[in-house]
């Protein structure tokens, strides 16, 4: 290992240092902006700065997978296989990727200029197939993966009502736009006790996929004794073909700060943070400048005040106990339940932690009053929602629509399936949810209707399959992702996800064995009665939910291989991603001679995106505008 | 000290309150399966083969840290609770080597666990791993249960030399960028060899005479190391 120059890392993590333990990931990222990687002696001087134990620190790198111990490139292009990209071409994407540098997915160019990943859904799945190149987002790639876009993704915003969509669609609602926080200002007027009244009454339910009734969540904080309470709202929305949050967020930050302050008003937080997923690091600028508007102004200041923390690659911390472990600079490990967060929250103190979509309502429900805010929706699902709608369909984008319109309703609005095809499948509340077929098309999207038909609404996640669509193939990606994402800690889904992939595996390429459907069941429901947390719990249950609806796809041999390329697609989905395997997959040199063809191709496919990525913005600033429909 | 009252199986209890599920059902008499679980270290949860079926509560519950409540219906043999353990043993027998594991053996006897319900599993293996002279660590037997690590940290010694590498069904416990143990903060306490379940963790001593050494061997190999560290 050549010699590491350490004098950058003081500077890089002097404001970290004053908060300890809880500085890590931060300080973890900034010193990761400066060798591209975490070499071991850097990772020491963090230890040593912000005195936390060194196996500690190297166990927080080893976690999240944006974290790396080895050298990679200086420029890392995550390519999103999952669910929605998948139907859109992204293997070949990966593919394409890495012949041209010559490179296998998770593998580094010898010269380090180039590390090319398959990543799990990146969130931007209405212009599938995406990938992300360092910061910057790159979507809609054109079949021929010539054309695309690239920077701050578009807002492609739908839907037969505007409520909490009204500044989306767009770019970034600034302020001066938003106008005052009429709805903290009400809240104010109310009184804190009244805050939470109006907030019951209003029946907001939360958005984030476990549907909790808010103001009940707000009522057990405020009640909670404790030295400092703590409001946290969670965007590490990282469930497959879920993208309203990247939305309101890079579009209308104000309204989820405004959310966030009448929370902390209502039960009396001093301090609230906005943890927001690694894969979406071109909102981080626009949520600091939009703070920054609210501290000028007074919203936030030393009464309450806000900060960002940025998550490196774990889906896991979208589970809120996680999510706290996650700031407080650990491995996301979700806790033990009970205490609850309300009491034994963020460091152990009373704390209101919310998905950005449930903020979103709370400015709403003050202004409306919680009346006038029932006027949309159903009795017992109130108000607007958010649906994320992707896959084969005509009109990609987020929807908002009230509850209440059928699942029939939202895919008219769509288009219906893409190319007149019809409907094979619906994926539900994303990889955590369930598949509906065509049977199910007139259930009402709410969340009594869902459960009393057996299916989740989750986070709002409404991906189409066509009638040529092998589903074998989904319920394989579904596999590889738990097992790719389960933190490891308790050992129903530790082992569960990774069994259950292995089967999956072998029922995508034909190869299914007698009882591997027995085998799949055991192995879900363990998962779901037994597991610490919701993710180990929801892990089986897209798998269950395809068992019931199409048993013929798990019998032994009786089908012909999922997929065409089954052998790339192996190649593909291996767990290429770990920090661990990096060294072993630095690429072979190449002959001088190779080395030359390959950059003149290569300059046409990806040297052009910085260069073009300037032509992009502006050439393409009309294309880029989003699309708003009424 | 208040009493609850709950029933256990169908079986009325008086309980203090305040005592795990797992306490009152042992103090009954009643059998529930823990693996994790040690008197000596923080209850995380984690194998969740002590899970219980309570009325009114959607998922299994882990009896090891949850509390009797007045009035709780629990089942401790449910079908769902064996469906469970058994499948949970049935992947431990698939990912592990448990020769070293009596204990778990005889619970896969007991829920009827078939050793090859899961071919073509990938194991977790390992090298052993023999870098210190107190102690050889082979993984291939780790269960993660996290006792080394809690008793590493602030369970008892406070050493912190070792944490987790990877994550998921990559989980392995590792040092601070793979060190060996004696460049580690380790002091060679060995609170971590008496709390491992599966041999994982074994004194180097009792490693070297499974290998097939005799002790006059072994001897031999302490007298070079106290040689060597003289000159």
């Amino acid at each position: 290992m050549s010699e590491i120059d350490l004098a950058p890392v003081q500077p890089a993590i002097e404001q970290y240092i004053p908060k300890g333990r809880a500085g890590l990931l931060p300080a973890l990222h900034a010193v990761q902006k400066i060798y591209g990687w975490l070499p071991e002696e850097a990772a020491s001087e963090i230890a040593k700065a912000l005195r936390v134990p060194l196996a500690d620190v190297h166990g927080v790198i080893e976690f999240y997978s944006m974290f790396y111990n080895e050298p990679v490139g200086k420029r890392i292009i995550r390519v999103c296989t999952d669910q929605a990209c998948a139907l859109k071409g992204g293997d070949g994407l990966l593919n394409h990727l890495c012949h041209h540098y010559d490179v296998t997915p998770g593998q580094t160019t010898e010269d380090l200029s180039l590390t090319i990943e398959s990543s799990p859904c990146l969130g931007l799945c209405e212009q599938a197939p995406v990938a992300l190149v360092d910061d910057d987002a790159e979507t809609n790639i054109s079949p021929d993966f010539h054309d695309y876009e690239l920077g701050l993704p578009r807002s492609i915003v739908y839907g037969s009502i505007r409520k909490l969509t009204a500044n989306c669609g767009e770019g970034t609602t600034t302020l001066a736009k938003y106008g005052e926080y009429e709805g903290l200002k009400k809240a104010r007027t109310l009184g804190r006790l009244q805050v939470i009244e109006e907030v019951k009454a209003s029946g907001l339910i939360g958005r984030g996929g476990a549907a909790f009734p808010t103001g009940i969540k707000g009522e057990g904080a405020e009640k909670a004794i404790g030295k400092q309470k703590y409001v946290v709202c969670n965007a590490d929305e990282s469930e497959p073909g879920t993208f309203k949050d990247r939305v309101l967020l890079s579009d209308d930050p104000h309204r989820v700060i405004e959310g966030m302050c009448i929370t902390a008003y209502a039960i009396g937080a001093s301090k609230g943070y906005i943890y927001i997923r690694g894969e979406y690091p071109y909102i981080v600028p626009i949520l600091e400048d939009a703070l920054q508007e609210a501290r000028e102004v007074g919203y936030l200041g030393d009464h309450f005040d806000i900060e960002i923390r940025v998550g490196a690659g774990a889906y896991i911390c979208g589970e809120e106990t996680a999510l706290f472990e996650s700031i407080e600079g650990k491995r996301g490990f979700p806790r033990v339940k009970p205490p609850f967060p309300v009491t034994h929250g963020l460091f152990g103190e009373p704390t209101v932690i919310n998905n950005v979509e449930t903020l979103c309502n709370l400015p709403l429900i003050l202004t409306e009053g919680a009346e006038g805010y029932r006027k949309l929706g159903t009795e017992k699902s109130p108000g607007p929602k958010l649906f994320c709608v992707s896959g084969d369909v005509t009109q990609p984008g987020l929807y908002e629509v009230p509850f209440g319109v059928t699942l029939r309703e939202l895919l008219e609005m769509a288009g219906g399936v893409k190319g007149g095809k019809s409907l094979k499948a619906v994926l539900l509340g994303g990889a955590a949810g369930a598949y509906a077929s065509s049977a199910h098309l007139d259930v009402k999207l709410t969340f009594e209707d869902l459960r009393a038909a057996g299916l989740p609404l989750g986070s709002g996640v409404v991906m189409v399959f066509d009638e040529t669509r092998d589903m074998r193939d989904s319920l394989n990606r579904l596999g590889h992702f738990f097992a790719h994402e389960s933190c490891g800690k308790c050992y129903p889904c530790q082992m569960g996800t990774q069994r259950q992939m292995e089967i999956l595996n072998r029922v995508a390429n034909g190869k299914a064995l007698p009882e591997d459907m027995i085998r799949l069941q055991d192995v879900g429901w363990t998962m779901t009665d037994a597991s610490l947390c919701g993710l180990g719990q929801t892990a089986g249950s897209a798998v269950l939910s395809a068992i019931k609806l199409w048993p013929e796809l798990f019998e032994s041999g009786s089908l012909p291989d999922a997929r065409v390329e089954v052998k790339a697609e192996k190649k593909i989905i291996v767990k290429t991603m770990k920090p661990k395997a990096a060294k072993k997959s630095v690429a072979k040199a190449k002959t001088a001679k190779k080395a030359t063809t390959k950059k003149t191709v290569a300059k046409k496919i990806v040297k052009p995106v910085k260069a073009k990525a300037k032509k992009i913005t502006t050439k393409k600033s009309a294309a880029r505008k989003s699309v708003k429909k009424r | 000290m208040a009493e609850i009252t709950l029933i256990i199986d169908g079986q009325e209890v008086t309980a203090e309150q305040g005592k795990t599920l797992l306490e009152v059902a042992r103090e009954i008499g009643k059998d529930i399966p823990t693996i994790c679980f040690h008197e000596a270290t923080t209850a995380n949860a984690l194998c969740r083969i002590c899970v219980v079926e309570v009325e009114g509560q959607r998922v299994l519950q882990p009896a090891c840290i949850v509390k009797a409540g007045a009035g709780m219906k629990v089942q401790t043999r449910s079908e769902k609770v064996v469906r469970a353990r058994r499948t949970i043993l049935e992947m431990l027998q698939s990912t592990m080597d448990l020769s070293d594991a009596p204990e778990i053996q005889q619970m896969m006897v007991e829920y009827g666990a078939d050793a090859n319900r899961f071919p073509g599993a990938e194991r977790r293996e390992s090298e052993v791993i023999d870098d210190n002279p107190m102690y050889v660590r082979d993984y291939s037997k780790c269960l993660l249960c996290w006792r080394c690590v809690q008793v590493c940290a602030d369970d008892a010694q406070y050493t912190f030399a070792i944490n987790f590498d990877g994550r998921g069904f990559e989980t392995q416990i590792g040092t601070f960028f793979d060190k060996a143990i004696p460049e580690t903060s380790c002091v060679l306490c060995g609170q971590c060899v008496g709390v491992c379940p599966t041999g994982a963790l074994k004194p180097k001593r009792e490693y070297l005479l499974e290998q097939g050494m005799t002790p006059q061997e072994i001897g031999v190999l302490n007298t070079g190391r106290k040689q060597r560290k003289q000159r």
